[in-house]
């Protein structure tokens, strides 16, 4: 099927198998390996992208699902190599450790801050609770959100 | 400390892994490569009557096929570690096989592999391929899988052990003292099976390329250079010198990626076969069937008392399951690693431990983070908080009467253990005090007794751990069963304008060596941590290496880049002293230079190196270049320890329980980067509160797995949590010239037992004695109920 789309304000057409989840085409048709898959069932968040400005689990959304779509994901937050507020504030505070849960922990945080721009710590750890992460315990990935709502906010 | 060490230096792998621009195994992608899908069993154990492939092969974008019956049936994956039975007869050490033949011993065990030009078509075909099972009973508990007329795992020998062991004092003497003792407290419980649960799976490349006859193996790895030999030597009997192993970044380990896995060696034997790159990533439900899980041990325990609360003798028996077969560590886990921590931090006169290690019916289980002290502390922890309750005695009073006295391995020895283990330094009673403080101790227990009177239920847990990391020597692990040395390699080359490449035999996959080691190396240098460059992963560049794993790469890594960082300062001082016409004993290294004393005549550390490649004016008979290499075998382990205390409530109504503060006070010797001390600390202790609460691999009767997916395989969350409280002491290795102890498995060794103890302590006046772990709702609510 052909599908055409826009991902990080580019667009793309792609003739692909109806059954091809969209994090397999991000990541295999279109080499756009930030996006990781963690799981196939929406239980890890690592494929989280924004879609639409939402943040979704593309590795249970069809790539058919997506046509017409415009697309973000971790490849388009930073502007050239000046990081987004977000992907600073991870930085600064220790918000990862091996980087694999880091591209959909960094975009779920996009559409959370989007949606409530003064979180709790509370209503952070709700937003968070569809994303896995093994190695940091959540704690400085909270840490990271509260101040990157600080630099967002100015 | 210096410009670097002890400094909060914020990493230099962030900004590939912010921007999605990190390296793991799964997104690489080579010209021509194929990608497999496996047949998997769908029974725990099971005889092969027939493999039908002919379907399959004519499938559409089909490779290959290859059962065990075509010409990969004679190779299988190493164990690594031996431990014999007590009356000498030898580890029983079965065959595992790169592809099951005859036999199923565990679920999702391979029969076949199918490689194709797609994962499509790979998995398309793989639905093709016919096998006609007949099932066998099967055993998952490794009690069970001692009773008289336990189904067998392996058919040559006559019960399931693999091994038993023993260690600490005579048991005859530690039963009586038992027998006299004022007080015996007793438990009965499982060490649940865990699965480690990196978040990026397994993922292997093999490329063979046919005119240079060489493979490179891109693997997940925790230690490229140990799969490279185990691979070479003993997998398949290929050419050391002909295989590159590389790991570039890696998505978490806990353990599961130390080891050598049948798929790595089948994907590089089957590259040869078709000459294209072979790629496979395992899949979450394949990661649940197939990596090695943790802990799972059956355990017995007494310890007794005198009438003060001091502990007069200990005596356990554990059933200690290793799966179907022996994994890379396993069978170092449930005794080296463990037994030799039943001293913990107290000076327990008497220890007995009994393990028997048999095969089971599952994937095999072998280190998870931690490996066998979790399993130790936990046992200790709790024994210590239930014989407080049963003698009316305070959690951290127990605590205080059996303390270990303070030693800095120094003035004062190194404390020798009951359990074989000489204890380098340790202060465990400042820890437990300054966890009291940051809790506020007595106020709680008057909260909680007001908090009681209201019908809330409030409890607080203490654990006060002890463990052991970097393990070393390697004559002494040599002696206690283990196939390699455990030293590490650590190679410091400068380049001729003073820039500095180390390559480290250890693997980082979040700790982050790339910055940590690059700080302590620009110290010791007196140069600018920009000009340090940390390079891992790769066995064509680092000359060799053991991995990371254990805690070990900064004690045992770290020390053999300082041997190496010594070995430069030492060759540099005899080119200064001659640009400087001056005795090298004249001379001091300071800030990046060389300096006569008392004088402002210096030469450059950049001068030095390029001195050093441009040798024109140079002292006679050195050699040219500033490269040294060196290997570390450390004098011993090294012993972190720390309190860790949890509050928690518990409701009544639906036994939930809601984990109000954690607080861990860990001493991990010197520090070289508290921001990743802690980052370390905090992750461990979510680990640990996840087995407590969460976690457990459950099996039914027939062996399946029933929870073999994220969404029924519960682990923590960030809306599970609270904020973690971390502090430290410093009480420096004597041994290691860093005085460094490790990190990376503190929290996750020291936090389940204080969480248990606190659920048990919000309920102790209910009558509640103990609760089985994972500390689900319905467990807590049942136990309150009876």
């Amino acid at each position: 099927m052909n599908i055409t789309l826009t991902i990080n304000g580019k667009v793309y057409t792609s003739d692909i198998e109806p059954r091809m989840s969209l994090s397999h085409y991000l990541r295999e048709t279109l080499s756009l390996t930030g996006t990781h898959i963690g799981c196939d069932t929406s239980g890890c968040g690592a494929c989280t992208i924004l879609m639409g400005g939402d943040a979704v689990k593309s590795c249970t959304i069809l790539a058919v699902q997506a046509d017409g779509c415009e697309l973000t994901t971790i490849e388009g937050m930073a502007n050239g190599i000046e990081m987004h507020p977000i992907q600073e504030a991870f930085k600064e505070n220790h918000g990862l450790q091996c980087g694999f849960c880091t591209p959909g922990m960094v975009m779920t945080a996009a559409d959370l801050l989007k949606n409530n721009p003064n979180p709790t710590e509370q209503e952070i750890r709700e937003g968070l609770k569809g994303n896995f992460c093994r190695c940091t315990g959540y704690h400085n990935i909270v840490k990271s959100i509260q101040h990157a709502a600080e630099k967002i906010n100015g | 400390m210096g410009n670097f060490i002890g400094k909060s230096v914020k990493r230099r792998e962030d900004a590939r892994f912010l921007k999605g621009a990190g390296k793991y195994t799964d997104d690489i992608k080579l010209p021509k490569m194929t990608q497999v899908a496996f047949v998997r069993s769908p029974y725990a154990h099971a005889k092969i009557l027939n493999v039908d492939t002919s379907a399959a092969r004519n499938a559409n974008g089909v490779v290959a096929i290859y059962t065990a019956d075509d010409g990969c049936g004679q190779y299988g994956v190493p164990c690594g570690w031996q431990v014999n039975f007590k009356n000498g007869e030898t580890m029983r050490e079965p065959m595992h096989p790169l592809l099951a033949k005859d036999k199923i011993r565990h679920l999702g065990e391979a029969v076949a592999i199918v490689i194709a030009e797609s994962l499509e078509l790979a998995r398309d075909a793989a639905e093709l391929v016919e096998v006609d099972y007949e099932e066998l009973p099967a055993v998952t508990n490794p009690r069970d899988a001692m009773e008289d007329g336990a189904p067998l795992v392996h058919d040559q020998w006559t019960d399931n052990a693999a091994f038993d062991w023993c260690i600490g004092n005579d048991r005859a003497e530690v039963e009586a003292a038992l027998e006299a003792a004022h007080h015996v407290t007793e438990m009965e419980f499982r060490n649940q099976r865990l699965a480690p649960n990196a978040i990026e799976p397994r993922s292997y490349i093999a490329d063979y390329d046919v005119n240079a006859d060489k493979w490179t193996l891109y693997t997940s790895t925790q230690n490229p250079h140990l799969i490279r030999l185990l691979l070479c030597a003993f997998a398949l009997g290929i050419p050391e010198h002909k295989v590159r192993v590389v790991s570039h970044d890696v998505g978490g380990g806990f353990g599961s990626k130390i080891y050598h896995y049948t798929e790595e060696a089948l994907v590089t034997w089957a590259s040869k076969e078709i000459g294209r790159p072979v790629k496979w990533t395992s899949d979450r439900s394949e990661a649940f069937l197939t990596d090695a899980h943790g802990r799972d041990h059956v355990v017995t325990s007494k310890m007794g008392f005198d009438k003060e609360g001091k502990i007069v003798a200990h005596l356990t028996d554990e059933y200690c399951g290793l799966g179907a077969y022996l994994s890379t560590f396993a069978p170092a886990v449930p005794t080296y690693l463990h037994g030799t921590l039943f001293q913990g931090v107290y000076t327990t006169p008497l220890i007995h431990l009994n393990v028997t290690a048999p095969f089971t019916h599952t994937v095999p289980v072998d280190a998870y983070r931690g490996a066998g002290r979790p399993e130790a502390t936990y046992l200790l922890e709790r024994m210590l908080s239930k014989a407080a309750a049963e003698m009316n005695l305070d959690q951290a009073e127990i605590r205080f009467k059996n303390f270990i006295p303070p030693f800095d391995g120094i003035e004062q020895p190194g404390y020798q253990t009951q359990v074989a283990l000489q204890y380098d330094s340790g202060n465990y009673e400042e820890t437990l005090k300054r966890g009291l403080e940051m809790l506020g101790y007595e106020d709680f227990r008057k909260e909680q007794e007001e908090a009681r009177k209201n019908g809330k239920l409030l409890g607080v847990g203490i654990s006060t751990y002890i463990e052991g990391c970097g393990i070393a020597p390697s004559a002494v692990v040599g002696a206690l069963g283990a196939r390699a040395g455990l030293y590490e390699v650590g190679h410091v080359r400068v380049q001729p304008t003073g820039k500095v490449s180390v390559f480290t035999g250890t693997h980082s996959h979040g700790q982050g060596h790339e910055t940590v080691f690059a700080q302590f190396v620009a110290d010791k240098l007196g140069i600018d941590m920009d000009d340090v460059e940390i390079l891992h992963g790769d066995t064509e560049q680092v000359a060799f290496g053991m991995g990371t794993y254990g805690s070990r790469s900064l004690a045992v890594g770290g020390s053999a880049i300082i041997k190496s960082v010594e070995k430069v300062l030492e060759k540099g001082a005899k080119i200064a002293a001659h640009k400087l016409e001056a005795a090298e004993e004249d001379l001091e290294y300071a800030e990046g230079k060389w300096t006569v004393k008392g004088t402002d005549k210096s030469v450059s550390f950049g001068d030095v190196s390029l001195t050093a490649y441009v040798p024109h004016d140079y002292p006679e008979g050195l050699e040219p270049g500033l490269d040294f290499s060196s290997f570390y075998d450390p004098a011993n382990f090294t012993y972190p320890f720390g309190t860790h205390i949890a509050v928690v409530e518990v409701c009544s109504d639906t036994g939930r329980v809601d984990l109000k503060r954690f607080i861990a006070c860990d001493d991990v010797g010197n520090v070289m980067n508290p921001m990743i001390v802690d980052g370390q600390i905090h992750g461990g202790v979510v680990q640990g509160i996840g087995q407590a609460l969460l976690e457990e691999v459950v099996f039914d009767e027939d062996g399946q797995m029933i929870n073999a997916s994220y969404m029924d395989y519960a682990m923590p969350r960030a809306d599970d949590l609270p904020m973690i409280e971390t502090d430290r002491t410093t009480t420096p290795c004597p041994h290691n010239p860093l005085g460094v102890k490790g990190a990376g498995e503190a929290g996750a060794i020291g936090s389940t037992p204080a969480v248990v103890n606190a659920v048990v302590d919000a309920v102790a006046h209910l009558g509640v004695k103990d609760i089985q772990m994972p500390l689900t709702p319905q467990r807590v609510w049942k136990a309150i109920q009876n």
